[in-house]
Parts: C-alpha cells; structure tokens; sequence
C-alpha cells in the first residue's frame, strides 16, 4: 500500500514500512505516524534521529536493548529506560520509531 | 546464570561472492539478545569479512563490514582472528577493523575486542563450546 | 583462439584458479572477479601460481570494484595484474575469441 505526502507516493511494504530507505524525509515521517493515529514530538524526533545516525554508522537498526542503553548514554538515564520509551512508542519502540525513521526492521524483529 | 551456554560461531567464508558472512553476522545479532555467551571466531576467507575500508559503491550490495562496530553494544565482545590465516593471505592485524567494546564493570572504558590466536588455541576453543554454528 | 578465462572463486577455498593454471594458454587473459580477487594479491600461498603462469605469458586482470568492496587496495595487487573495471571486463569478453568460467 503506498503513502501519499505531499503529493509524491512512497512505496511500503505490507506492514507500512517504508521500502526505500533513502524515500524518507520529515514529511514522510509525520505521514507514518499519522497513518498510526500518532504526532511526533519533540521527545519522538530524538529518538527517531538517534535512530537515523545509528543506521548511517552500523547499517543497522539496534534491538531495542541496544537503543536503551545508547539512548540513556547519548540523552540521558531518564531517557535510556524502557518505560519512557515504550511511553512515546507504544507500539515497541525499536519496532514503531525504526517505521517512522524510515529504517527497515530490527534485525531479530519478528 | 548456571544456565548460559557457550556459543562459537566460526566463520570461514569471504563476505559478498556469498551469503554466508551476511547470515552469520544476522544471527549473532538476532542470538545476541538471549545473553549467552557468544565467541566469534575469523579463519580461512572469513579474515576478509573483517578487512578496513570496505567500499560496496561498485558492486550494489549493502557494505555490511560498518556493522562489525555495533556487535560491542550487542555484548558481543570476544572475537578471534586466527593468525595463520592472515598469513596465507598476505594479511595483518593492521589490516582489519578494530572492534572494541565498552567495560561496564570498569567504568566503561574501551577495550579491544579482538584476539590474535593460533591453531591450539582454535582447538581450544572449539573444544570448550557447548554450541557450535558454521558459516 | 584466444580465451579468456575468469574466476570467482578464492585460491583459498577452491580449487578453480588451480586448474584454470594448468590448462590457460600464453594468448589468453584470466580475469580475477568476486571471491576470486584474493588471487590477485601479493604474499599469499597463491602469489607464485599466478607470477608462474605469467612468466609463461598469460595475462591477468582483476576487478576493481571486487577489491574495493573487500577492503584490498589496488597497490597490494601483484606486478603485471592490471586492475579492470567493468567497463575493462566487457572490453576484455570482447577482445577475445570465447569466454571461460571456472565457477
């Protein structure tokens, strides 16, 4: 099913992820988070662009583990906990923001 | 943690005329998260997975060599590099990616992850898991 | 008849660049590709193979692009290999009589 922003129709597959990494753009995000019923804030953009610079260094997406412990290093503790990530993203913060990031799947994400 | 298992995966394959270097590093990351103790061992080709300054932009495939850099964050901490290996191919230390990783018991300082080892060593090693997974 | 003769598979792991030695003949050209590249190299258990074959006239070639994307800079590639791109590889299918692949 392909996203339509701005006028321009983004190919995803069947879950909503966006199929070409290099689609994406702040538009786009906010449109994958609107078609979840979700607005990005501010809290959100971080962690999305967090997740942006990790995949341009390690060409992954990090199991959410992994993003807990960088995010607490890079943010803050009262951010690198799992309760106030799965506050922002309900849905599985590793699982949800890599979909508004554009990224694939985290690897292991079943 | 009576019940954590010793993983070695050995990887003897040379990364992009196959899959094998891809599937393995995919399953280390996916096997990481049961927090088992994980030991990846480079012999034969598989010293050219680890080699500096990959550059994919000729051959359109995805440059994975970037994401050997993340397995520290996996915990992912003891990798061996068997030295004869290098040698047969006119290979070095020098000429592989440093791994490191962080030591949370000591105050998160940054150590190396890798290990030069011989063939007794490999015995060893090979000898003392209690899972062994070839790629 | 001139051939040319590539080979993908690693010195290390098979036995393909091995028998495309001993059967390649002086007019023809071996080009080095994918896993293959690793042939190509200086101070590897395949070097003396490939300087042999070329004291004997054959020519090699390797693909840039394959030692890129493993990491192997072109100045570690033995004298007398000439790095191709694959504009290079289609020139040499071209410039010879048939195409042989040692797969």
């Amino acid at each position: 099913m392909p996203l339509d922003v701005n006028g321009k129709s983004y190919e995803t597959d069947e879950e909503g992820y966006l199929a070409n990494l290099n689609d994406w753009n702040e538009d786009v995000a906010a449109a994958l988070a609107a078609a979840d019923d979700a607005e990005l804030t501010e809290s959100h953009w971080e962690v999305i662009n967090f997740l942006r610079e990790y995949y341009e260094e390690y060409q992954i997406a990090p199991a959410v583990r992994v993003l807990t412990k960088a995010i607490g290093k890079k943010l803050g503790k009262d951010k690198g906990n799992s309760k106030y990530l799965y506050e922002l993203f309900p849905y599985g913060p590793a699982k949800q923001a890599c979909k508004y990031a554009g990224l694939p799947k985290p690897t292991g994400c079943v | 943690m009576s019940d954590t298992k010793k993983f070695v995966y050995i990887n003897r394959k040379a990364p992009y005329g196959t899959v094998y270097a891809l599937e393995s590093l995919e399953v280390v990351l996916i096997g990481a998260a049961f927090e088992q103790e994980v030991q990846l061992v480079f012999v034969d080709d598989g010293v050219y997975q680890l080699t500096k300054g990959q550059n994919t932009d000729g051959i359109g495939m995805k440059n994975f060599s970037k994401t050997y850099s993340a397995l520290g964050d996996y915990d992912v901490n003891q990798i061996y590099v068997d030295e004869q290996s290098l040698k047969d191919r006119g290979l070095t230390m020098d000429d592989l990616q440093e791994l490191t990783y962080e030591d949370e018991d000591d105050d998160w300082a940054e150590k190396s992850s890798m290990k030069l080892i011989n063939r007794e060593q490999l015995a060893e090693l090979i000898d003392e898991a209690d899972v062994l997974l070839n790629f | 008849m001139s051939t040319l003769h590539t080979v993908n598979k690693s010195p290390f792991e098979r036995n393909s660049l091995n028998t495309c030695l001993s059967v390649v003949r002086g007019d023809s050209t071996v080009l080095l590709i994918e896993d293959g590249v690793a042939g190509a190299l200086q101070n590897t258990t395949a070097s003396a193979s490939i300087s042999d074959a070329m004291g004997k006239g054959v020519k090699f070639a390797v693909l840039g692009e394959d030692l890129d994307a493993r990491g192997l800079a072109a100045d570690r590639v033995i004298d007398g290999v000439s790095v191709v791109d694959y504009a290079g590889f289609v020139q040499l299918a071209a410039d010879h009589d048939n195409v042989q692949s040692w797969l």
